[in-house]
């Protein structure tokens, strides 16, 4: 992509936007449309974009592969954490209202908005480094017998 | 209304235009590209149906990202598509079996938006009234009070779903042997398709 400026200037200008709006999507979901899934397509279209345009290892040094696919075992850990948790806390799995008081009140949110934004924040790491971890394994192949 | 009613024959006009001009194409590269434009008005379609965060993921992983995936396996594989020597009568047949039994059943459900259909009489509204209190004011979006907290636990089958399905593609796909060129620095990839 060297002998495309337009495409890399464009791609630049559109990045923090692109990215700004995955996070947007993702922590405003429980207000407007969205929501980890959304959140986290948009963020690997994002880096899958990036991939595109500037190549593989410039992608790869913003996500490492390594530090991606231990994100994607991390985001299932905070889902199932926040369940585990709700559990300590005196409540069923996944019962967000047993989360009510109980961490840094008046800073975080409390209660089901807590468990919420957690369990979401897990769905949008997973669905993140899925995205990209498969992007790496199309991209980073090569062809085969020649072609 | 009529406006809109313009807008959503164009868009549907549109879809079949791009749908007839993927079976039709025989350039695999123009094929994939006719597959985002169509994944791109499938979420334009979405849009005005009222399902934005839908219209988010179709135009996310639909357009963009499963685009890409096609674009990469091209690179690896090859851009003609061979030349069909089978009849197409036999396909022909089942094709239009299938879409006249398709739009036959269309024809008993009820129009976009009717305030009594099912979808808005028979779900159970309790979900709907009591979102506000149950989440004590703090979140107006029902849908994600339905799929975070009323049905989180099956939001948490969904979510190892794609946890599974991306171990599943690293074990099938990923390099052979990666592991230990890539272990000490991770810059030494080769193979960008940039």
């Amino acid at each position: 992509m060297d002998n495309f400026p337009i495409i890399r200037v464009i791609t630049k200008l559109l990045m923090p936007y692109i990215l700004l709006f995955a996070f947007y999507v993702q922590f405003h979901g429980d207000f407007g449309p969205g929501g980890g899934f959304q959140a986290g397509v948009i963020l690997a279209a994002g880096l899958i974009l990036y991939g595109l345009v500037f190549g593989l290892p410039a992608l790869q040094k913003v996500a490492p592969p390594r530090v991606i696919e231990w994100l994607i075992a991390l985001g299932v850990l905070v889902y199932a954490g926040t369940g585990i948790a709700t559990m300590l806390l005196g409540g069923k799995f996944l019962d967000y209202e047993a989360l009510k008081h109980q961490v840094l009140p008046g800073w975080l949110p409390e209660g089901q908005h807590l468990g919420i934004f957690l369990v979401e924040l897990g769905v949008g790491i997973t669905v993140t480094s899925v995205m990209t971890v498969i992007f790496y394994c199309f991209a980073g192949r090569e062809p085969v017998d020649g072609h | 209304m009529d406006m809109l009613e313009l807008v959503d024959i164009f868009v549907l006009a549109l879809l079949v235009a791009t749908a007839v001009a993927v079976a039709r194409v025989r350039n695999l590269w123009a094929a994939v590209m006719f597959t985002g434009i169509y994944s791109f008005l499938g979420a334009s379609w979405m849009l005005i149906l009222d399902a934005p965060d839908v219209a988010f993921t179709e135009a996310a992983v639909g357009a963009g990202i499963s685009t890409v995936l096609m674009l990469g396996t091209l690179a690896l594989t090859s851009r003609e598509e061979k030349p069909i020597k089978k009849s197409p009568v036999l396909p022909l047949i089942v094709v239009v079996v299938t879409g006249s039994t398709l739009i036959y059943g269309t024809l008993d459900m009820p129009r976009v938006g009717d305030p009594s259909a099912p979808v808005h009489t028979r779900m159970d509204p309790s979900y709907i009234e009591k979102s506000e209190h149950d989440m004590h004011g703090e979140m107006p979006n029902v849908v994600t009070s339905v799929l975070a907290s009323y049905r989180g636990y099956d939001t948490l089958g969904e979510t190892t779903v794609i946890f599974t399905a991306g171990i599943a593609v690293l074990l099938i796909l990923r390099k052979p042997g990666k592991r230990k060129t890539e272990l000490p620095n991770g810059a030494d990839q080769k193979g960008s398709h940039g």
